[in-house]
């Protein structure tokens, strides 16, 4: 099957890397001795811990549920007791702390009883909750909770459901190898997916760099009897971008700032794939996942690795990092971070860690001036004019950069690959985002504090008005009731007082001027107004109960 | 710290890519030794030395650090292409005045490298036309034409000690471009001019052939990828429309486009100059209408304007315009609308 290809606009072809790991099957790391699993693993809300320190836990228990609708649950690597839920070094490029739920093995690695997913006659909804409650989360670097991609939504279908193994990024070849070793199950999963969005065909996109991996779907597929097509595409960098990816096999562009699913495509990782069959047919929750080691280390190889795992034990496990290592990156040279601290754990989202030296990552000679050359344009996928992002960026023009279509940016890093200046355009972008959202919730904070504090204003001026209105509705009461008695020079003197206290109250009542209900919102000034009715309605009755009462 | 990507692939960076701007220079250089005499070399030189010297002056004045920004190349790149568009042998304080306008007024002044609204040598160029009209016009007459060829050691005395016994009749003569302009003003008519020895085959002697080698300079950087096709083929399709339609409307006055392509600063501008990123638009269709403009300015400068070639003013008055064209040929975004991206 031959099926017509769109090449994307831009892209580049960095140095692929791919041997040093691909040569080698997956082994599984050994058990460790303790294991600290990040709350915050998927995109949207992290999961609420549902243990605490002291509990013991069996492996694939559930230890933190989904908060919400994006969200999704943790599982327990393996049995043991929890330690407690302590801010530890996790890998996410900021370098800061998260919360982590530390586990201490017990060396029996005792599992829950896993009960298979009657997928084919559960309930479409209750199986994504279970699929929930199963922790998957996309594997391809989003993280997105997978149950909320599977659901076919209002039309009831998605029509093409897309596999990833483009896998573009140079070194890493966790995908590579999954798809040579395991591609029953990816296929398996595959076919899970495509029942449950209904869809008519599944297409696998595979840089042509993977001949053995499209090979093995391939048979696999025969094996199956499943219609799969797999479409080998040229390597180029990034193909294995979402957007990127549906656009080589369809030729539809996801529109920005939307789903593919707009356009009637899924897309999954076939990692995602693989641990989704794990799921139905084993009730196996997510909670490993293949990792590749590679770059300045004793033997480069791919790993399954259970989430949690200290990346430092990854490493010794790859055979220590060689004399001269310079650092190390989560992902691949071209969206990975530095890993600052090698305690963090693996998470779901990371697919390999690669040990840098200076001779296999030289560092970025410094930035010169933008010459305007266009040679980021001509790289970019998103049809972007990079540098003049970059110009408005560095200038903290936002409201401009957003106009050059910032948030198009998907940060692939082909731009500060080709930059002849060597200006790290894309840190520029990620920092013009950071500000932009920043800003915007800064704004939404302050606007919220404004609300509260007028309304606050509002309710002092409410009250004192209030206290004048009763001061002076007791003091005509009991004016009167002095009026109706003798004319005795006590009651006389009694009058004086009230009428110089009713007085009083009448002047601290017009000396109330309202303050802070200028210039409102016009839904607060109907709240007021509403408020204000209804109180004069109140004052009306009472005032009527009053005349009859008399 | 920088995050990803942590591998850079760089063809050419910026230093490399001057570089390679002044390798697709050297055959038009070596043609213009050939038939104008060695005259050019002493201006290469001059140029060179002194846009050095100012841009290693502004750089200390402005405190930014001196090998850093010497070693992009970009000063020698202007004083190039300023020496190339001046003519040769005129007086060593020429040389100094152009390369003081362009490296201290046309580019540190609008912020260095990167920040100049206009190009560099073209605004040193119109500066010098506008102030030294005579000496700006007087150019090496094409060897076969010429009484005397000065040689290097001759060019440097002519240069710094001004003409001496030697007439400048006996070494200069004027440009095609501007002959051509003041024979049609005495009512020469036009197959006459264009049949003087001067006119070579199509653009004048001499001058044609170097045109010839900016072009060959051009196709290098052409297939260098240093350049796109878009700003040499619009500026030099738009030159030869104009040129044609106007010889169509009246041919007594007009010379045709053939000629107009080959003299004069067309060849060097459509390749070396409109080309300059800074100052040109960026876009794809941006770079069209860009060179377009300054093409058909170009011609039509030199057909009506008082200065003998117009590509300067063409390009100078195209780069006010850059940025605004930019801003109105923006490409279309990925998943925003259209077809193919």
């Amino acid at each position: 099957m031959t099926r017509p290809l769109y090449r994307f606009h831009g892209g580049v072809h960095p140095a692929e890397h791919k041997a040093e790991s691909s040569g080698r099957p997956i082994a599984t790391m050994p058990l460790l001795p303790r294991y600290a699993v990040p709350l915050r693993q998927h995109i949207g809300n992290p999961a609420l811990p549902i243990v605490k320190a002291g509990d013991r836990v069996l492996k694939g228990q559930a230890i933190g549920q989904a908060d919400g609708y994006v969200s999704t649950a943790i599982h327990a690597p393996t049995s043991g007791t929890v330690l407690g839920i302590e801010a530890q070094a996790v890998p996410h490029p900021s370098g800061l702390p998260d919360l982590c739920i530390v586990i201490e093995s017990d060396g029996e690695d005792r599992a829950v009883d896993y009960q298979p997913l009657d997928w084919q006659h559960l309930d479409p909804s209750a199986l994504r909750n279970r699929i929930r409650d199963l922790g998957l989360a996309g594997l391809g670097g989003a993280v997105f909770p997978s149950y909320i991609k599977l659901n076919p939504g209002a039309a009831q279908k998605i029509p093409t459901l897309i596999l990833n193994g483009a896998e573009c990024e140079p070194w890493i070849t966790c995908d590579d190898r999954l798809m040579r070793e395991r591609a029953e199950g990816i296929l398996r999963g595959a076919a899970a997916m495509q029942a449950m969005l209904h869809a008519d065909e599944i297409i696998v996109g595979i840089e042509d760099n993977k001949p053995e991996a499209a090979a093995a779907l391939q048979a696999a597929a025969q094996q199956l009897g499943l219609a799969v097509e797999v479409a080998l595409a040229p390597t180029l960098y990034p193909s294995g971008g979402g957007k990127q990816l549906t656009y080589l096999l369809t030729g539809k562009e996801t529109p920005a700032g939307g789903l593919s699913t707009d356009i009637g495509v899924q897309v999954f990782n076939i990692g995602t794939a693989y641990s989704l069959y794990r799921a139905i047919e084993f009730g196996e929750p997510m909670i490993s996942r293949i990792v590749t080691v590679t770059g300045h280390v004793g033997q480069p190889q791919n790993f399954e690795v259970r989430i949690g795992t200290p990346v430092a034990d990854l490493i010794r496990q790859a055979g220590g990092e060689l004399a001269g290592a310079s650092g190390r990156l989560i992902g691949g040279p071209m969206m990975g971070f530095d890993l600052r601290n090698d305690a963090a754990p693996t998470t779901k989202a990371v697919n390999c860690v690669i040990v840098k030296s200076p001779a296999l990552f030289p560092a970025a000679p410094p930035a010169m001036p933008c010459i305007r050359c266009g040679e980021c344009a001509r790289a970019c996928p998103a049809l972007l004019q990079p540098f003049e992002l970059y110009w408005y960026a560095r200038a903290r023009d936002f409201g401009k950069a957003q106009g050059y279509r910032l948030f198009d940016c998907i940060e692939c890093g082909c731009c500060s690959h080709v930059c002849p200046s060597h200006i790290p355009l894309v840190d520029f972008f990620r920092f013009a985002k950071d500000e932009v959202w920043a800003r915007e919730r800064e704004k939404e904070a302050s606007e919220q504090a404004r609300r509260r504090h007028e309304f606050h204003q509002f309710r002092l001026e409410r009250e004192k008005q209030e206290k004048a209105d009763k001061l002076a509705a007791k003091a005509v009461d009991r004016l009167k009731t002095v009026e109706t008695g003798a004319a005795d020079p006590e009651a006389e003197r009694k009058k004086a007082i009230l009428q110089a206290a009713i007085e009083r109250a009448q002047k601290a009542k017009a000396d109330i001027t309202p303050k802070n209900v200028e210039g409102l919102p016009p839904e607060i000034e109907q709240e007021i107004a509403d408020i204000d009715a209804r109180r004069a309605k109140l004052r009306e009755t009472a005032h009527a109960k009053d005349e009859d009462s008399e | 710290m920088t995050g990803s990507p942590y591998n850079l692939h760089v063809r050419y960076a910026t230093p490399q890519i001057m570089r390679q701007l002044m390798l697709a220079l050297l055959p038009a250089i070596g043609a213009h030794v050939w038939l104008f005499g060695p005259g050019i070399l002493v201006g290469l030189l001059l140029c060179s030395l002194f846009a050095v010297g100012f841009e290693t002056l502004v750089l200390l004045m402005r405190g930014q650090p001196l090998g850093f920004y010497l070693r992009d190349n970009t000063a020698l790149v202007t004083a190039w292409l300023l020496a190339l568009s001046m003519p040769t042998l005129a007086p060593w304080w020429l040389y100094l005045l152009g390369a003081f306008f362009a490296i201290v007024v046309a580019k540190h002044l609008y912020g260095g490298l990167g920040q100049n609204l206009f190009n560099p040598a073209m605004v040193a160029y119109a500066v010098l036309i506008v102030s030294f009209p005579i000496q700006m016009t007087q150019w090496a007459a094409p060897a076969q034409l010429a009484a005397h060829v000065p040689s290097l050691a001759e060019a440097f005395d002519l240069v710094f000690a001004g003409q001496g016994a030697l007439s400048p009749d006996a070494y200069t003569s004027a440009t095609p471009l501007d002959h051509l302009k003041t024979q049609l003003r005495t009512g020469t008519p036009m197959p006459k001019v264009m049949g003087q020895p001067l006119y070579g085959q199509v653009g004048g002697s001499g001058g044609e052939v170097v045109a010839l080698m900016f072009l060959l300079g051009g196709a290098y950087l052409l297939g260098r990828r240093l350049i796109t096709w878009h700003i040499p083929v619009a500026f030099l399709a738009a030159v030869a429309v104009t040129a044609s339609l106007l010889q169509w409307h009246d041919p007594a006055q007009h010379a045709g486009a053939l000629f107009h392509l080959a003299s004069g600063g067309a060849m060097l501008g459509a390749f070396f100059i409109a080309t300059d990123p800074v100052t040109a638009a960026s876009t794809p269709k941006g770079k069209l209408l860009y060179a377009a403009g300054a093409g058909c300015l170009t011609v039509i400068i030199r057909a009506f304007g008082n200065f003998p070639d117009g590509v300067a003013f063409a390009i100078l008055l195209m780069n006010i315009a850059a940025p605004l064209i930019d801003v109105y040929t923006q490409p279309r975004v990925f998943g925003t609308g259209g077809g193919k991206p």
